[in-house]
């Protein structure tokens, strides 16, 4: 069909992009230090808050690669580098945890052994919340993840040269290993940094409802860099807005897909009314807390589910951009949902403080410089994939 | 031939990209009543062929409203308006509980019409003398051909420049296709209705005569005679012709011990109580109290219902009146029933009924205990 063949080439980022990315950075750290000693315990949590979205982004990358690969997808190909890069921030988390661990006093209710003496339930949950275990398990999550995404990239990084079939084959095997592992890191990783704020409550769904959310954030981070490299040529000029569809309807599908659980998490809580249950629910109604809740209904479920409705909206790169940067704040905006009503502090209601969006600024500016650094080493899109060129000539 | 009315031309191609292109061109020369045909979606072809989006996806969302219309009215009318009843201690119109059958009727109502909607408006199904049945041409489209076919009422249509542009497409082949000569159907004729007529008839009657008759006849009457009498029906060996014999008049069950003052509404004479308070009995009294009596008459008999004026309250058994019954007297009300308290006689046996009036007497005398009771008591 086309006249001219068409042919990637790599071009480096502008110098801007770091230089953004070391400014947010700079200054995320300059006012998060600030915060620590401004409000202590309020400055803990909300780095707990961006510590859960660093491990939304970037595990929920993963989990998109190892997706792609086990069922087999063509048109998110061209895009699997742009995922590899947010993955790439993974290994981070194990240096960004320090910090928390050093605060876990004033995190985590649980990890006060006087606390616990005089709690009957506490002490039923000891076993697996106390902090030497928690420690270790934090580390080997971690260390799971990072594996994985090592081999993942490395393999997908070779290809570019030697074009081998057998590496899609390995990344293939290793992603039917990962997949039910992530299912259980990600909902071990939910329940210790977010469910165990609050550890008298419990609910099994927790974990999915973490995913879902984690999925949301990573496709609007993978979205929103596709849309922005393909506006400015930094990638395969073959690519069409018909590619971006198939991300706007994965992020439609796992948009509802919150929705879905959520719901189900509220509905099944409401209906028993048990005291142990709902009493999380409650306190999300405390005050001011009821217009937060109604509020996630809005931002995270209604609006997204509007804008991506129809069919030519998926592929709208406007839209796109409008909604990925949407839907990563409305990802803050749940992990905030879920952790602060627990807290002491603001226990009932919501009132204004700076340091709530000091640590976000942090975590975009490293996560783009992070972003950056793959880009220069690495070409942008995976050019010696088998199903790179099947990818390309995706239409709808 | 010439008789014969065009329906239109097709062109037969043999690959996608080739198709693709062909349909560009169609399209570019201001066709509107043509179509491609290929035995398998071809990604870009609604651009190629010029299609307008398709408006099913309207249908889809008016219906899925709708779906969500109907199921919240419905429920709010059901579950709040008509008959409202509580459920799990939630108020009349609960939304969380009505979400997900509204989610499910939303869903099947979108889906069903939009299969409905597809089938039979967009597509015009049932095509049954389509003119393009059993032609050459849809059989190749439908195993490994790619064919453009445009209409004869297309309004550019002309039999000869139509067929060379799409010669000057390089297809493999091009044809004309007709329509069908109309065929008569033999089963509109009288002769055949007639005959299907009578084999209704044979069969109608052939059908009653086995199942009504022949079944019937003897050896084989499937025991519908039997020399005994049918529960609940008439019998004509007795004289007052019930076929279910009553007990002899006094007839007494087994273990079952009457009731002299059945129906007294004031005795005179009442029963004294054949049982004593032992602790077993004390104990089946106020299990059985707890669970016959004290939804009325409260936990300790204090007249402070545990239904929460659903059922008007009786007066507390700690009465100088209540006190002062005698034990049959109580047993007699519990009996009998009183006022708008109805007879317990069914639902808790003679034995039980005694229990309980013991462990009346326990609550009564817990309540008015007197000096020496409380020192007994504190003894123990």
């Amino acid at each position: 069909m086309q006249s001219i063949e068409l042919t990637y080439q790599k071009k480096d980022l502008p110098s801007s992009i770091s230089k953004i990315g070391w400014i947010l950075l700079f200054i995320g750290l300059i006012l998060g230090v600030a915060a620590f000693f401004v409000d202590h315990s309020r400055a803990v949590y909300n780095y707990l808050i961006a510590y859960a979205f660093m491990i939304s982004i970037g595990v929920g990358a993963l989990f998109l690669i190892a997706l792609e690969y086990v069922v087999g997808a063509d048109w998110s190909v061209p895009f699997r580098r742009i995922v590899e890069f947010f993955a790439a921030t993974i290994p981070l988390l194990a240096i960004l945890v320090v910090p928390l661990l050093f605060n876990i006093g004033d995190l985590f209710h649980w990890s006060h052994a006087e606390a616990v003496a005089e709690d009957k339930v506490l002490q039923g949950k000891a076993p697996y919340l106390n902090v030497p275990f928690f420690i270790i398990r934090v580390f080997v999550l971690v260390a799971i993840w990072s594996l994985f995404y090592f081999f993942f990239a490395r393999n997908s990084k070779k290809q570019d040269s030697t074009k081998e079939q057998k590496l899609t084959t390995k990344n293939i095997r290793l992603s039917a290993i990962f997949i039910p592992i992530f299912a259980l890191t990600i909902t071990i990783s939910s329940v210790d940094w977010l469910m165990s704020v609050a550890p008298h409550w419990f609910s099994t769904i927790f974990g999915v409802y973490f995913f879902a959310g984690t999925v949301v954030a990573a496709l609007a981070a993978v979205t929103l860099a596709t849309v922005l490299l393909k506006e400015n040529g930094y990638l395969h000029p073959a690519l069409t807005n018909d590619h971006l569809y198939s991300l706007g309807a994965l992020l439609f599908a796992f948009v509802n897909f919150w929705g879905y659980i959520a719901f189900s998490q509220f509905m099944l809580i409401w209906y028993a009314d048990l005291p142990e249950e709902t009493s999380w629910f409650l306190q999300k109604w405390q005050g001011s807390w009821a217009i937060f809740s109604i509020g996630l209904i809005v931002v995270q479920f209604l609006v997204p589910y509007v804008i991506l409705l129809t069919q030519p909206s998926k592929m709208d790169p406007k839209k796109l951009k409008f909604i990925s940067i949407w839907l990563l704040f409305a990802h803050l905006y749940d992990i905030f949902w879920l952790v602060m009503p627990a807290t002491d502090q603001l226990s009932d209601g919501y009132y204004f403080s700076w340091i709530d969006f000091v640590f976000p600024i942090a975590v975009v500016g490293l996560i783009i410089l992070v972003f950056n650094l793959k880009a220069k080493k690495e070409n942008l899109m995976p050019i010696g994939d088998p199903k790179f060129q099947k990818g390309l000539d995706f239409h709808l | 031939m010439a008789d014969k009315k065009i329906f239109g031309v097709t062109a037969l191609f043999n690959n996608p990209d080739a198709i693709i292109s062909a349909a560009r061109k169609v399209a570019d020369s201001g066709f509107t009543k043509w179509d491609v045909n290929s035995p398998y979606p071809l990604h870009g072809i609604d651009k190629a062929m010029k299609m307008k989006p398709s408006t099913l996806g309207f249908v889809t969302l008016v219906f899925g409203l709708t779906g969500v219309a109907v199921a919240l009215f419905f429920m709010w009318w059901t579950m709040s308006v008509d008959y409202p009843m509580v459920i799990g201690g939630k108020p009349y119109f609960s939304l969380p509980a009505f979400i997900p059958v509204t989610f499910e009727v939303t869903v099947i109502m979108a889906t069903v019409s939009s299969v409905v909607a597809m089938f039979a408006f967009f597509f015009g199904l049932p095509r049954n003398a389509h003119a393009l049945h059993d032609t050459e041409y849809l059989k190749k489209v439908s195993r490994d051909h790619f064919g453009i076919i445009i209409e004869s009422d297309d309004p550019k249509f002309d039999e000869r420049s139509t067929q060379e542009l799409l010669k000057s497409l390089n297809p493999i082949s091009t044809e004309i296709i007709y329509y069908p000569e109309k065929e008569r159907y033999p089963i509109f004729e009288p002769r055949f209705l007639v005959f299907l007529f009578g084999v209704a008839v044979v069969v109608s009657i052939g059908t009653y005569l086995m199942l009504n008759k022949l079944m019937y006849i003897q050896p084989f009457n499937w025991m519908d005679e039997q020399q005994k009498i049918i529960p609940q029906s008439k019998s004509e060996f007795f004289s007052d012709e019930r076929g279910m014999r009553l007990p002899v008049e006094g007839t007494v069950a087994r273990g079952f011990i009457p009731y002299p003052f059945a129906g007294d509404k004031e005795p005179k004479e009442v029963l004294s109580n054949p049982y004593f308070p032992t602790k077993e009995n004390l104990e089946l009294g106020q299990r059985k109290f707890l669970t016959y009596c004290s939804p009325c008459h409260g936990n300790y008999a204090d007249g402070d219902s545990r239904l929460q004026g659903q059922f008007p309250n009786p007066p507390t058994l700690h009465s100088d009146r209540a006190r002062n019954f005698p034990d049959g007297m109580i047993y007699h009300i519990i009996t009998n029933g009183q006022n708008i308290m109805p007879s317990y006689a069914s639902q808790v046996t003679r034995e039980e009924r005694w229990a309980i009036v013991h462990y009346i007497r326990v609550l009564q005398r817990a309540k008015n205990a007197s000096e020496s009771d409380v020192k007994f008591a504190k003894s123990e």
